[in-house]
């Protein structure tokens, strides 16, 4: 019976690994950790700096921000907030119509981004833009419409191709890494990790309960190891006088 | 100690005689609770037919609470149920404790139905259980797949679009019959308040119904087990089956204590993995519904795939719809195609087992199949395994009439 009940648990447990599965080689893990507080708030400061002009996250609001990453509201009015908000107001982008002007389509809303796409990727968009003649592109999202926004902060990357034959003996070309064509206000490590704080408070911004669900679902599991314990022990009194 | 009966309990067992006298609690507790014998023999494989109304019940309290701040509208749905995961006080554990009781739902009635064609448990005297069984499990995925659409993201939009559309494969009224369905041309605000009527009032009140009707089947002729035999033909002089043993109290404990181990990995997935690497919510689902863009790849959700896996192993439409039908049917009929003397694999020949074993490998390389992207490779060999599970139906009489079975023994063993 515990060989069967292993083997379930052991196959419930392999499922996600052939659920899951990137398709972009581009995309690489980023590290961010939701748990850590700073994290969390350098990334808001990032996302209301450069994202949520045009971007809007309109199922979160300023004051819910607040709560969670325990800041002041004076801190979130004056760090977070552009333009004429309210700290009840959601999350809106500040020009959605000029956007639509300047790229042609409005910017998506961000708000469950980092459930529908995952944060792997965010971080890994954010850190593939490259410059061609043409414009800004992305390795892991191709012909985006997006600019980089953060170009001040990363610099420029230029790609380097190389060539490599499939089975058929076809040739390809393939970007194989960047190389800093212009430096930005920040070096490698540095950009990294203010890309890594905003794929942290966009993990949060997607599942806000992400902080409450992991603290309180270990003292639920402790609660129903003991019942279970409890039950455990009720049940072999009961059945003593069975199976005899 | 003997205590003279104190005046509140004399007036409570009065209370007792007085409703008994009107209304039948007290015989009926004993029928089916306290003196229903149920053999002393069963296995893990038991745990699960109360676990499944355990799921049950979890999903109607779930779910009441989830419509008090549902909206049933193509604008507000989506809205709607993020505003369940931000504003509503636990609203995500409510929703978290629904959708992750869908899937767990079903990876018990599977077990569930795994434990029966194990035991012959379908079979004489007990074809009424199954057929009942087979009816909940019909009504319940479609219970599951119109819960799927009502927060309307693009899987919810999009498989919804392709589930329906395969009514429009029969001939003459498929199309007709299709725009009922939806109530409209496309996937639209009508079928989105269609479906909610449907999930959350006719459809659990038909599986409530049947629920009850399955376990009155099973009461009448009472439990199967493990080795397969008829506990009632051993009584002792007052007439009680000698391996069995009253539900209350050996089967209420051992049953919480399942229920202890069961909750325990429920909550460690509604805590710690509520998307369940997108099986159990799949990623798209977090974009709202869009019927300009489709999605690269619509999958079902994995409870769907065995099932969505043979439908696109066929290449003809209506053929891959008929088949699919078929596959689900096919299960009404396996107490007659089973033709063994006897009922548990434990006493059925290596022919049986075999066939058991592979069927199960058959069902979850489907699942597996039906969830991927479904390349040329994949499609020829969901076609294989398509024809595995149908061979397993086919082969049943035959191994199960000719095959060496061995002696029941007379008392269930351990």
């Amino acid at each position: 019976m515990m060989r069967i009940f292993l083997t379930i648990s052991m196959l419930w447990l392999a499922m996600p690994a052939w659920a899951a599965g990137g398709d972009n080689e581009y995309i690489e893990q980023s590290g961010a950790n939701v748990e850590n507080l700073a994290s969390l708030q350098r990334g808001a400061a990032t996302f209301a700096n450069y994202c949520n002009s045009c971007h809007s996250a309109q199922y979160m609001r300023y004051q819910r921000l607040a709560q969670d990453l325990e800041l002041t509201e004076a801190q979130v009015e004056e760090f977070l907030i552009f333009g004429d908000r309210e700290l009840t107001d959601y999350m809106k982008a500040a020009m959605p119509g000029e956007s639509k002007d300047w790229f042609g389509v409005v910017p998506p809303d961000l708000t469950l981004t980092a459930r529908s796409r995952g944060g792997d990727w965010i971080y890994s968009f954010l850190k593939s833009f490259y410059m061609t003649e043409e414009g800004w592109n992305n390795t892991v999202l191709e012909n985006a419409s997006m600019p980089h926004v953060l170009w001040e902060l990363q610099g420029i990357q230029r790609p380097i191709l190389e060539t490599w034959t499939d089975d058929s003996g076809e040739e390809h070309t393939r970007i194989a890494q960047f190389e800093l064509d212009q430096p930005g206000k920040l070096n490698a490590r540095e950009y990294e990790r203010t890309i890594r704080d905003l794929t942290a408070f966009m993990i949060y911004l997607a599942e806000p309960a992400v902080l409450k669900r992991e603290s309180l679902g270990i003292w639920v599991i402790l609660f129903l190891v003991v019942f279970t314990f409890l039950a455990y022990l009720l049940y072999k009194d009961y059945w003593q006088d069975v199976r005899k | 100690m003997a205590k003279p009966a104190s005046s509140l309990s004399r007036s409570a067992g009065a209370l007792g005689n007085w409703i008994d006298q009107r209304i039948p609690v007290s015989s009926f507790w004993k029928a089916h609770i306290s003196e229903y014998y149920a053999p002393k023999n069963f296995n893990f494989f038991y745990f699960f037919g109360s676990l499944a109304l355990l799921m049950l019940v979890n999903q109607i309290v779930t779910g009441i609470f989830l419509t008090m701040h549902y909206k049933p509208d193509a604008e507000m749905a989506f809205s709607s149920v993020e505003y369940i995961m931000r504003d509503v006080e636990w609203g995500w554990l409510i929703r978290y404790m629904h959708s992750t009781g869908a899937s767990f739902f079903f990876v018990v009635v599977y077990l569930h139905m795994f434990r029966a064609l194990m035991y012959g448990s379908y079979k004489s005297p007990r074809e009424l259980v199954w057929i009942l069984g087979v009816l909940i499990y019909l009504v319940l995925m479609a219970e599951a797949f119109m819960g799927y659409v009502l927060p309307w993201g693009q899987m919810s939009y999009w498989g919804a679009q392709v589930i329906i559309s395969l009514f429009g494969a029969i001939p003459v009224v498929g199309d007709a019959l299709v725009e009922w369905i939806r109530g409209d041309f496309f996937v639209s605000d009508a079928t989105l308040n269609r479906f909610f009527a449907l999930h959350v009032i006719a459809l659990p009140l038909a599986l409530l119904g049947l629920v009850v009707l399955h376990l009155a089947a099973l009461h009448e002729v009472g439990s199967n087990n493990p080795d397969g035999i008829e506990v009632k033909k051993n009584k002792d002089a007052q007439g009680r089956p000698l391996d069995g043993i009253p539900f209350h109290p050996y089967y209420t404990v051992k049953d919480i204590f399942g229920v202890g181990v069961f909750l325990t990995l429920f909550a460690f997935v509604i805590f710690y993995a509520p998307e369940f690497g997108g099986l159990f919510l799949e990623p798209d689902n977090f974009n709202p519904a869009d019927p300009l863009v489709t999605p690269e790849h619509i999958v079902p959700v994995w409870y769907f795939t065995p099932y969505y896996a043979i439908l696109r192993a066929v290449p003809d439409k209506l053929a891959g719809v008929i088949l699919m039908g078929l596959a689900i049917m096919v299960l009404f009929i396996v107490p007659w195609l089973d033709r063994s003397r006897v009922k548990s694999i434990r006493y059925k020949g290596w022919g049986s087992r075999i066939l058991l074993a592979v069927f199960t490998v058959t069902f979850i390389r489907l699942g597996m199949l039906g969830m991927s992207e479904g390349t040329y490779i994949q499609t020829l060999e969901s076609r294989f395994w398509t024809f595995a599970y149908f061979a397993f139906f086919i082969l049943l009489p035959f191994i199960t009439k000719y095959e060496k079975t061995r002696p029941e023994p007379e008392r269930v063993t351990k």
